[in-house]
């Protein structure tokens, strides 16, 4: 598959617009996925999944083909759903800094403000209640868990695409499980 | 809360990463045997993500792809001429090469207006006007640069007029006649005699 992706980015550098639509074509769907897992909401997953792919268009030039063309794809698209995630927020989120595993407390907490009642939790579809608590994750764990365990990306892949060493990754991960698991037992 | 030493939460989250070591991996083992608690807690970590991945796979919506190619921004004529330089810089310099070589080639057009005529004894010279008289006849050829040419007589050889006019209605020439005015033809020329200079540079 890499090779023909190459192939279509030749021929899109070269000046051929249409070779374009194949590869928006192939990684459509992914791209899609990983924004709205962030961003729950389909209006505007759909935005900026567009928008990374032409970000993407646009940069393709700056592209290194000897790298997987997937890694840099999500690397456009999750920058861009961050900046989305902070523009909406207010700055207490980010100024948070969680110190050892007593910050989870803290985050869940902030999160909690938006919390639907419990009964409100357990009558919800299966698939919504996934969603609804991804939604709740704090964001810097939010998207290792997306890459993890949505797209199934290996944590080497995800270092990349978030551009931060192994190490954060993981902590993240483990984080991240952490405010899940807690999330799905206080109900 | 656990009493239990915290290295065996970040054991569990290593064996759920799948880069335990054997050692650790037994320390684990033999502490979740011993430890309700800790068991819980694995327990709970594995069951949230089974949850997580049990979401299903969201698909773009159908449109996605020609929208995503109605916004794509057209190429700029601009760019891609550069782009085009930047991937042929062979023909580029090529290029560049046939401007200055046709510059030097007009260069050595003559842009003199001198009028010259070729000397030939029974010449009649009126002006800028190169006349071969009736009844006479002229042996050899004949060049007129800046000039025109009336042949009323005979030329027996080659007319050659350089930026002027050939005129003759009843002349007899024995010869080619040629008329080069226009920096075109001069070039052609050139080229011909290039070309056939370069030929002869194999032979």
């Amino acid at each position: 598959m890499d090779a023909l992706v190459n192939k279509r980015i030749k021929q899109v550098l070269k000046g051929d617009q249409n070779a374009y639509a194949d590869i928006v074509n192939l990684y459509q769907h992914k791209l899609y996925q990983v924004c709205f897992r962030m961003l729950s909401n389909k209006q505007e997953a759909e935005d900026i999944a567009q928008e990374a792919f032409i970000r993407a268009y646009i940069n393709l030039h700056s592209y290194d083909q000897n790298r997987k063309f997937s890694t840099w794809l999500y690397r456009i698209a999750t920058n861009l759903c961050i900046d989305r995630i902070r523009k909406k927020k207010p700055d207490y989120y980010l100024d948070a800094e969680v110190a050892g595993t007593e910050g989870l407390d803290m985050y869940s907490q902030i999160a909690a403000d938006g919390q639907l009642p419990e009964e409100a939790v357990e009558q919800m579809e299966l698939q919504d209640r996934i969603q609804y608590e991804i939604s709740r994750l704090p964001d810097k764990y939010r998207s290792v868990i997306v890459l993890k365990y949505i797209e199934e990306l290996s944590l080497l892949e995800i270092s990349e695409i978030l551009d931060m060493p192994l190490g954060t990754v993981k902590t993240r991960i483990h984080r991240g499980r952490e405010a899940l698991r807690k999330q799905l037992n206080n109900v | 809360m656990k009493m239990c030493p915290s290295q065996f939460v970040n054991y569990m989250h290593e064996y759920l990463d799948g880069d335990i070591s054997r050692e650790h991996e037994q320390e684990l083992k033999h502490h979740l045997q011993a430890c309700q608690d800790c068991q819980q807690h694995m327990h709970e970590l594995s069951d949230t993500i089974a949850f997580i991945k049990s979401a299903a796979h969201i698909a773009a919506p159908p449109s996605f792809e020609d929208k995503v190619i109605k916004r794509l921004p057209k190429r700029k004529n601009s760019v891609g001429i550069k782009r085009w330089f930047r991937q042929h810089p062979v023909l580029v310099a090529a290029a560049v090469f046939c401007l200055f070589m046709s510059a030097t080639l007009l260069g050595s057009f003559p842009n003199d207006d001198q009028f010259s005529v070729t000397k030939q004894p029974n010449l009649v010279v009126n002006g800028q006007t190169v006349i071969v008289p009736a009844g006479e006849v002229v042996k050899g050829d004949i060049v007129v640069k800046n000039g025109d040419i009336v042949i009323e007589g005979e030329v027996d050889g080659n007319v050659t007029v350089i930026n002027g006019n050939y005129m003759a209605s009843t002349a007899v020439v024995t010869g080619q006649v040629k008329e080069i005015d226009e920096a075109f033809g001069w070039l052609w020329y050139k080229i011909k005699k290039g070309f056939s200079d370069f030929t002869n540079m194999f032979e």
